[in-house]
C-alpha cells in the first residue's frame, strides 16, 4: 500500500507530466481557456490512462514485443471513443466545448508514453496508481492553468466573478496567453523545486 | 481565389501551431535549430497531405457507408501509425537521400496531435476530397512557416542571458507567446 | 506467464484479437448511447424551441427557404409566433446555429445560440450580448469594496425589433445594432443569421422580407479588428 501511495504522488508531484515531464503540451494549452474546460479535459484524460495502464499491464504478456505498440494504440483509441461517447451522451455542453481535442487523447504523448514506460513492465495494481497519479497531476495543472487564464482574462475562477470583467487582460483567454501563462508557470516550478 | 483564401487563412489568420494549439509538441521539441525545424517541416507536410487523403477516402469509402462513424477515431490512428510506417520503408527504398534528411522525424510524427487533428477537422468542415488536400497542404506549410519562425528566434535566445528558472522550455513558451501575438495581427485579413 | 514471442502467427493473432475485442466493446456501447445522443440533441432543440417564444399549446413543424420553422399555436388555434432554426457560415470560427423566435407581427421575441465556436471571451458573448442588459451580478472585489465598476461598453438588443422595420446590421455597416466590442465579424455573422430566419418566417407566412441582407457581405475599411 505504501508503494502504490508513492507511485500515486510520483505522478502527482515528482513526474508531474505537465510541469515536469513536459508531455501533452496540445491539451494543456488547447483547453485552459476557463478552470472548468481544464479541469475536465484532465479528468477525462484520467479515465483513459488508468484504463489504457490497467488493460495493457494485463495483457502484455500476450502481445509479442515488435506489434505492441500498434496493439496499445488500438487499446487506448477505444478507451478514447467510449469517452467521447458517454460524454456525448450525457454531457453534450461539454463536449461541445471540449471539441477536437477529446478524439487528440488518443495522440497525447503521456498516455502512450505511461503504457509503454509504466503499465508493459508492472501489474495491475501498480499500474492503476501510476494512471491514477499521472492522470491526476494532468489535471491539476490543466486546472492551475485554467483558473489563472480565466482569473487574468475575465475575473473568474469556475465562473465565479472575482473582480469586475472589464478589468480583465483579454490576452490571457485568447491564445498568445496560453503560452506565455504556461511558461510563466513552469518557471515558478521550476524556482521551487531548486529550492 | 477561394483556395487562395484557404491557404492564407490556414497559414497566418488560424495558425494550426498558433492558434489552434495542434502539434504544439513537435513544435516545442524540434525547435532548437533551424536546420532539423526545416526537416520536422519537410516530414510533417508529405504525411499531413498523404495522411488525410487516405483518410478521407476511408471515412468516405469504409466508415460512412456502414455507419460505422464511430470507430473514426481508432481506424484513423491505425492508418496514420501505418502509413508513416510505410513512408519510411519506402524512402529508405527509392530515396536514402531524403531518408537521411526526414528518416528521424518520421516516428515521431504519428503522435503529432496535427496529423490525426486535421484529419477530424476535414471531415467535421464537411469539405470535398480536393478542398481537404488544399486545407491539409495549407496547414502543413503553416506549421512549418511557425516551425521555422519559432526555432530561427530560438536560436537567438540561445546568445543571451536567461534567468535561472527561466532556461529552457518556459523562455520558449513565453516566445512562443509573442510570436502567436504577433500572428494575431493577421487576424481579419481574411473574411 | 511467458512473454509469447514474435512469430507472425502470434502476431497476428494477438492484434487481432485485441482488433475484435475492442471494435466489439465499441459497438455495444455506440448501441447504448446512440440513444441519449439522439435525445440530448433533440432535447437542446427543444429547450431552445421553447426558450425563444412565448407560451404556446402546439407546435407545427415547416420549412422555408430550406431552415426549419416550428409555428407555435394556442390550444384554440390561435397563431402566436414561430421558431426558425437559422445558421451563417461566416463566423470567425465556423458555422454559427441558432433559434430565432419571432412573435405573430414578426418582432424578435428571443433567440437561443444552439452552436458557435467563436474565439473565448469575444465573439463567444453573442449568448447574451444581443439581449436588454440584466442586472449585473457583483463580483467579489465589488462587493467586498462596495464599489461598481461601470461598463463602457455599448450594447444594444434585438428583442422586439422587427427586421422589416429596423435595420439589422451592425452600426459600422450602417445599421441599428452595436456589434460586440472587438468583434465585428461574430457580430455581423450572428445577425446575417437572424435575418435568414426573419426571412423564412417571412416567406412561410408572406410577409415583408428584410431588405438589409446584403450587409453581411458588406466589408468597411479599418474594421478587420475581431481577436
Amino acid at each position: 500500500m505504501n508503494n502504490n501511495l508513492k507511485i500515486l504522488l510520483n505522478g502527482l508531484i515528482k513526474e508531474n507530466p505537465t510541469f515536469v515531464l513536459l508531455l501533452g503540451m496540445c491539451p494543456t494549452l488547447g483547453t485552459t481557456s476557463s478552470a472548468i474546460n481544464g479541469m475536465s479535459m484532465g479528468l477525462a484524460t484520467t479515465f483513459v490512462l488508468i484504463c489504457s495502464n490497467i488493460v495493457i499491464s494485463l495483457i502484455k504478456n500476450l502481445v509479442p514485443d515488435k506489434v505492441r505498440i500498434p496493439a496499445y494504440i488500438v487499446v487506448i483509441a477505444a478507451f478514447v471513443t467510449m469517452v467521447e461517447m458517454i460524454m456525448q451522451a450525457y454531457v453534450p455542453a461539454l463536449y461541445a466545448s471540449l471539441g477536437l481535442f477529446i478524439p487528440l487523447i488518443v495522440v497525447n504523448c503521456i498516455v502512450l508514453g505511461r503504457a509503454e514506460a509504466f503499465a508493459a513492465k508492472n501489474s495491475v495494481v501498480p499500474s492503476m496508481f501510476d494512471g491514477l497519479g499521472i492522470g491526476l497531476g494532468f489535471t491539476l495543472a490543466l486546472t492551475l492553468l485554467g483558473s489563472i487564464r480565466e482569473l487574468l482574462g475575465t475575473g473568474k475562477i469556475f465562473d465565479f466573478a472575482i473582480y469586475p470583467e472589464s478589468y480583465g487582460m483579454l490576452l490571457f483567454v485568447l491564445a498568445p496567453g496560453a503560452f506565455i501563462a504556461l511558461g510563466f508557470l513552469i518557471a515558478i516550478v521550476n524556482k521551487l523545486r531548486k529550492s | 481565389m477561394e483556395y487562395l483564401l484557404m491557404f492564407i487563412a490556414a497559414v497566418f489568420v488560424n495558425n494550426i501551431v498558433l492558434s489552434q494549439f495542434l502539434g504544439i509538441c513537435p513544435f516545442l521539441g524540434v525547435s532548437k535549430k533551424v536546420s532539423t525545424a526545416l526537416g520536422m517541416a519537410g516530414a510533417v507536410a508529405f504525411v499531413l497531405v498523404l495522411a488525410t487523403i487516405v483518410t478521407y477516402l476511408a471515412n468516405a469509402c469504409i466508415l460512412v457507408p456502414f455507419g460505422l462513424e464511430y470507430l473514426r477515431t481508432i481506424t484513423f490512428i491505425l492508418i496514420i501509425a501505418a502509413l508513416v510506417q510505410m513512408v519510411e520503408i519506402v524512402l529508405k527504398k527509392v530515396s536514402p537521400a531524403l531518408y537521411q534528411a526526414l528518416g528521424v522525424f518520421l516516428p515521431l510524427i504519428t503522435t503529432n496531435c496535427c496529423i490525426l487533428g486535421v484529419a477530424i477537422l476535414v471531415i467535421q468542415k464537411d469539405y470535398n476530397l480536393l478542398e481537404s488536400v488544399v486545407y491539409a497542404f495549407s496547414n502543413a506549410i503553416g506549421f512549418g512557416f511557425a516551425l521555422v519562425l519559432f526555432a530561427g528566434l530560438r536560436e537567438q535566445i540561445e546568445f543571451s542571458e536567461t534567468p535561472k528558472a527561466m532556461k529552457g522550455m518556459p523562455i520558449a513558451l513565453v516566445t512562443a507567446g509573442i510570436l502567436a501575438m504577433a500572428f494575431m495581427g493577421f487576424s481579419g485579413l481574411v473574411k | 506467464m511467458a512473454k509469447l514471442e514474435s512469430s507472425l502467427k502470434n502476431m497476428l493473432l494477438s492484434l487481432t484479437a485485441i482488433a475484435l475485442i475492442a471494435a466489439s466493446l465499441m459497438a455495444s456501447l455506440y448501441r447504448v448511447t446512440s440513444e441519449p445522443i439522439q435525445k440530448s440533441k433533440e432535447q437542446k432543440s427543444v429547450d431552445a424551441i421553447k426558450a425563444v417564444l412565448p407560451a404556446f399549446d402546439k407546435i407545427e413543424n415547416d420549412t422555408a427557404n430550406g431552415l426549419n420553422i416550428f409555428k407555435a399555436y394556442k390550444a384554440d388555434g390561435q397563431f402566436v409566433g414561430a421558431a426558425v432554426e437559422s445558421l451563417s457560415k461566416n463566423g470567425f470560427g465556423g458555422e454559427i446555429k441558432v433559434m430565432v423566435g419571432f412573435d405573430a407581427q414578426g418582432c424578435i421575441t428571443e433567440y437561443s445560440v444552439l452552436e458557435q465556436k467563436e474565439t473565448p471571451g469575444l465573439g463567444t458573448k453573442m449568448v447574451t450580448w444581443f439581449r436588454p442588459q440584466t442586472e449585473k451580478k457583483k463580483s467579489l472585489l465589488e462587493t467586498i469594496f462596495h464599489y461598481e465598476v461601470k461598463t463602457p461598453e455599448k450594447q444594444s438588443s434585438i428583442i422586439g425589433k422587427n427586421p422589416a422595420v429596423n435595420k439589422m446590421t451592425v452600426s459600422k455597416d450602417g445599421g441599428e445594432i452595436d456589434a460586440i466590442t472587438a468583434s465585428t465579424i461574430s457580430s455581423r455573422a450572428f445577425l446575417e443569421s437572424v435575418r435568414t430566419a426573419y426571412n423564412a418566417y417571412a416567406a412561410a407566412n408572406n410577409q415583408k422580407p428584410t431588405d438589409a441582407n446584403s450587409g453581411a457581405t458588406q466589408t468597411t475599411e479599418g474594421n478587420n479588428n475581431e481577436q
